[in-house]
């Protein structure tokens, strides 16, 4: 295990800035999350750190060493791609193995049967060991596909969207051994995806990404309660924040637009707000409002029943303030 | 029982779509069938009319099988006079098969080592091509080559002229390089030949193997070539398959520059079968028989590999 470090590091593929100066320190043992959208450069930026694709500019230092000019090889990085990423013609066991034989890690037979083992059951799939790897379903090559990573003890686990193509159930499950598994090795792990609640559950610190800038990075308490932007704001939070011109309540003029979560907004008395639709969900309710033409989304209280037409009261409590261009004000 | 299927076709249209099938397979047949019963019919059962197919029986279309063909296929033979032949009984059953002709076989014909010069010719340059295609074709579908597509176009611009057409340079082209009637040089005419084709067919199918696999190996701590051995190779070994059935059948068939480039030491099969005909009259048996064992290898070959070849076809149609 070790830190990894980005320094300044850019590409572009033709007139695309996929990754544009991106500076940031992955410490060891860190579980880092890169968050952000399609098209933002999670990908890139993994795959800049592998060696897959070639800096334009900037440094990667892995354990203090410039690997800049390594081959994915000697960086020694394991990374989970997306998808397609097993030998369709090896068996699960081959699969698993696969790193350990490379030329550089060289594991003996006896100790690549103990580790592949060890990993099968940590993934629930022990009994799928023989099974050629194209027989396997969609959730179950995902899991061998991290076996493969983490069967190894490399500097650090590259994982991107790992989760993302598993059902609900096993991609609950998974994060919850997937972290326990990192916690337990002290492993530093860079992970990429657009699931907010992988991110906020998982890391220890959390870098959004804008258009392939880094706009912050910090824990997931700092970037949820202290967001330096819209858009940073609109990456968590479920419901998504509420931005709203602020002349429309009393008393907040610190900004011209003010961000309300569900939690920012108290119901009971302020300003009208017509009751557009409630959503149920089980164990919260959603409300979809609407105040002076502009949507608002909260949460009530799941037992309350309220119809469509009705009308409530809110009113803002401590909001965040952005200026015109959506950074933050206060 | 009858119920609508979006997938699955009817009992009638099954049964219909089958006749077809068996339909063509036996009119397909038919000349190849005639081909290896002629090899055991005597010459005079060869040419009489109305023709005779059923093997053994003494019926009018009936006749006896017999090795005749193959044995004027494999030996040269003298006639003798009727001394000679009561002084000398037969060495052996083939000997005994040609005194009905007052015949000795005096030795081996030029056959068995024509068949040879196929083999080698064939297979080698059939090695050769898929060899040097598997990696051109790699190199094309994975890394950025500066005028890639114009180099392609260029490889495939190599069949566009028949071989007449390129007949005389390259005749000449190998008597100044010592390759004439040599089997190198026969290798190497029909690698160039063949090697557009592997380099198309295979380039189609490794663009269809995701990048991922290689991408994960080189993290997994292999380097390019042992990705490309260990990940890339096994998935295009259909393409591979059915390319190098393609390159054999071409080697295997090929007339034109055989004839013009071969004679004494190099000479395929191909331009040796009809030079039977000139020996002793038109000894169809053995042409026959020539034909049905120069059939042979190609079928093997095809046999060998034919999962392969099928899944080859389909798999690079769809995948590009």
């Amino acid at each position: 295990m070790a830190e990894v470090q980005l320094n300044g590091i850019s590409k572009a593929f033709g007139k695309t800035q996929a990754v544009k100066d991106i500076t940031m320190t992955i410490g060891d043992g860190d579980f880092v999350v890169l968050l952000g959208p399609t098209g933002a450069g999670k990908t890139t930026t993994l795959r800049l750190i592998s060696g897959l694709e070639k800096l334009d500019s900037g440094s990667v230092f892995i354990g203090g060493r410039d690997v800049v000019h390594d081959t994915p090889a000697q960086r020694d990085v394991a990374m989970v791609f997306q998808q397609y990423s097993l030998y369709p013609h090896l068996t699960v066991r081959d699969n698993l193995a696969f790193p350990l034989r490379s030329p550089i890690l060289k594991t003996p037979e006896d100790e690549i049967t103990r580790k592949v083992q060890e990993i099968a059951e940590i993934l629930q799939i022990p009994h799928k060991l023989d099974n050629k790897a194209t027989a396997l379903s969609g959730g179950e090559m995902q899991r061998v596909s991290i076996g493969r990573a983490l069967v190894r003890n490399p500097s650090i686990y590259l994982m991107d969207e790992p989760l993302s193509s598993l059902d609900a159930k096993l991609r609950a499950d998974l994060r919850v051994e997937l972290k326990r598994i990192q916690a337990d090795l002290g492993s530093t792990l860079l992970y990429v995806t657009h699931d907010q609640i992988e991110a906020m559950t998982m890391a220890t610190h959390i870098g959004v990404l804008e258009e392939g800038q880094l706009v912050q990075y910090g824990t997931p308490k700092e970037v949820y309660e202290n967001p330096v932007s819209v858009y940073v704001a609109s990456r968590l939070g479920q419901p998504r924040i509420n931005i709203l011109p602020s002349n429309l309540f009393p008393g907040t003029h610190k900004g011209p637009q003010i961000g309300l979560r569900p939690e920012n907004i108290q119901q009971g008395d302020g300003i009208e707000a017509r009751v557009l639709r409630s959503e149920h969900l089980g164990d919260q309710t959603r409300l979809h409002l609407e105040v002076q033409g502009h949507p608002v989304t909260t949460l009530t209280d799941p037992h309350q029943d309220v119809g469509s037409d009705a009308t409530i009261k809110i009113s803002p409590q401590n909001p965040l303030y952005f200026d015109a261009s959506g950074a933050r004000v206060v | 029982m009858s119920s609508f299927s979006v997938n699955e076709p009817s009992n009638r249209t099954k049964w219909f779509a089958g006749s077809l099938v068996i339909l063509y397979a036996i009119i397909t047949m038919i000349p190849l069938v005639w081909i290896a019963l002629t090899g055991f019919k005597s010459p005079a059962d060869a040419i009489s009319y109305p023709p005779k197919y059923i093997i053994g029986s003494d019926s009018e279309a009936g006749f006896q099988p017999t090795l005749e063909g193959y044995v004027n296929l494999f030996t040269t033979r003298t006639r003798q006079t009727q001394e000679f032949l009561d002084a000398n009984p037969p060495e052996n059953w083939a000997d005994e098969i040609v005194r009905k002709y007052d015949m000795v076989i005096v030795g081996p014909s030029k056959f068995g080592e024509r068949f040879l010069n196929s083999v080698i010719i064939g297979f080698g340059s059939t090695f050769l091509s898929v060899f040097l295609g598997t990696l051109a074709a790699y190199a094309f579908s994975r890394f950025k080559i500066p005028l890639a597509d114009d180099l392609l176009f260029f490889i495939l611009s190599t069949r566009m002229m028949p071989p007449i057409a390129v007949a005389i340079p390259i005749f000449l082209m190998f008597r100044n390089l010592g390759l004439s009637d040599t089997h190198l040089g026969m290798i190497l005419l029909y690698t160039a030949v063949n090697i557009s084709l592997a380099v198309w067919l295979l380039k189609s199918f490794i663009d269809g193997i995701p990048t991922e696999y290689e991408e994960a190996a080189l993290i997994d701590g292999y380097t390019r070539f042992q990705a490309f051995y260990k990940v890339v190779l096994p998935q295009a070994a259909t393409g591979i398959a059915s390319t190098a059935i393609f390159c054999l059948i071409f080697a295997w068939n090929e007339y034109a520059f055989a004839v013009l480039l071969t004679t004494a030491n190099a000479q395929t099969a191909p331009p040796f079968i009809p030079t039977i005909i000139g020996i002793g009259g038109l000894d169809w048996p053995a042409i026959a028989a020539g034909v049905t064992l120069f059939l042979l290898p190609v079928m093997i070959f095809t046999i060998l590999l034919r999962k392969h070849l099928l899944r080859g076809i389909t798999f690079g149609a769809v995948r590009k």
